[in-house]
């Protein structure tokens, strides 16, 4: 909210925690972000459960959604990560609807964006990092810590090329949070510091009205820019997990 | 029109290629690597895409060398000598960013 007629911009409260569903949420501290993310996970089942209900040879417009979901992420899967892709569909599936809808329902109004917050995208690249290096370990052993020695090298590098190596492998978690948590809380600073040009332009007289109107037409262009933004961001963290499974799955 | 086998063949190959790329039928061309980085063409997606890349190891670099000068009381030499470690692995990533992808 912008304090109305001072002239600071407050546009980081927006990504404030607080407890949601009463004295019950406050004691366990079950946030607003909370409730987005089991409202994201229930939409998802939803979109599946409703749209797949009617089974039909020639799908209506829920059924298309979630075909086409389906298709789209399965042949992502297969074509990134292999045959053995199938095995994974489940996970990078849930993965990029409950970003997905994270990213888009914060685009409402009252809505709280859960992606915002570095917590929740480290928390999920961290899930993906173990879980790519468990799947390593188990498909190849100890044979998984040549992933970190190049090949054709000469020895005397060897130490130091590791090193970077590993320091890369580790970087994935930094990376693929950063850049999803980055994302949106840019976008949403911008969409908050736009709208606070217009209550204060707007409550500036006549003048202020010009400015006010520009910077309304800014903010629509933001709120298109975001929903682009929303499902690009939830695609690459797809993406990127199905590459990082697909070097975890062959090595190289 | 009578066809003949053999001459015509390859021109009628190449007349439908010529014909299906002008219908924007045929996949476009690959794009020799980096498309695979998902921000897309824009220039800034990239831009962002790089600079994340060269912080998040410099980030992971720097936490190491840290740690590790505090665990064998070191203080500023391992942390100096992973910030450039971790500038070697930034450069790392973004060159993994943009390389061709082999043997997918």
């Amino acid at each position: 909210m912008a304090a109305e007629g001072s002239s600071s911009i407050d546009a980081l409260s927006q990504f404030k925690l607080s407890t949601a569903l009463g004295p019950i949420g406050a004691s366990v501290n079950f946030t607003q972000a909370n409730v987005m993310m089991v409202v994201a996970s229930v939409l998802t089942l939803a979109l599946l459960w409703v749209g797949m209900r009617p089974r039909a040879m020639v799908p209506g417009r829920f059924q298309a959604a979630a075909e086409m979901a389906y298709e789209f992420l399965m042949s992502m899967c297969v074509e990134m990560i292999g045959p053995e892709g199938r095995k994974f569909f489940p996970f990078v599936f849930t993965l990029f609807f409950f970003i997905l809808f994270g990213n888009l329902m914060g685009v409402f109004p009252y809505f709280f964006t859960f992606t915002s917050h570095i917590a929740v995208t480290l928390a999920l690249s961290l899930l993906v990092f173990v879980l790519v290096t468990v799947v390593a370990l188990r498909l190849h052993g100890l044979h998984f810590f040549s992933y970190f020695m190049p090949q054709g090298i000469p020895v005397a590098l060897a130490p130091l090329m590791v090193l970077i190596e590993m320091i890369s492998y580790l970087s994935r978690i930094i990376s693929l949070s950063v850049r999803l948590f980055a994302n949106m809380m840019a976008g949403h600073v911008m969409l908050e510091v736009f709208g606070a040009f217009i209550v204060m332009l707007g409550a500036a007289g006549v003048i202020g009205w010009v400015p006010a109107g520009l910077s309304l037409a800014v903010n629509t262009a933001l709120i298109g820019f975001e929903l682009l933004v929303a499902v690009l961001q939830a695609y690459v963290f797809a993406v990127l997990t199905c590459i990082y499974l697909h070097d975890a799955v062959h090595l190289h | 029109m009578s066809e003949e086998p053999g001459g015509t063949g390859d021109s009628f190959t190449e007349r439908l290629k010529a014909a299906r790329s002008r219908q924007g039928l045929d996949a476009p061309p690959k794009r020799p690597g980096g498309d695979l980085s998902g921000d897309g063409p824009n220039p800034w997606g990239i831009g962002l895409r790089v600079g994340v890349e060269l912080v998040s190891a410099m980030v992971v670099a720097v936490a190491i060398g840290y740690g590790l000068d505090w665990l064998f009381g070191t203080k500023p030499i391992l942390t100096a000598v992973f910030v450039l470690v971790g500038g070697a692995a930034g450069v790392l990533n973004v060159w993994r960013l943009f390389a061709p992808r082999h043997g997918t």
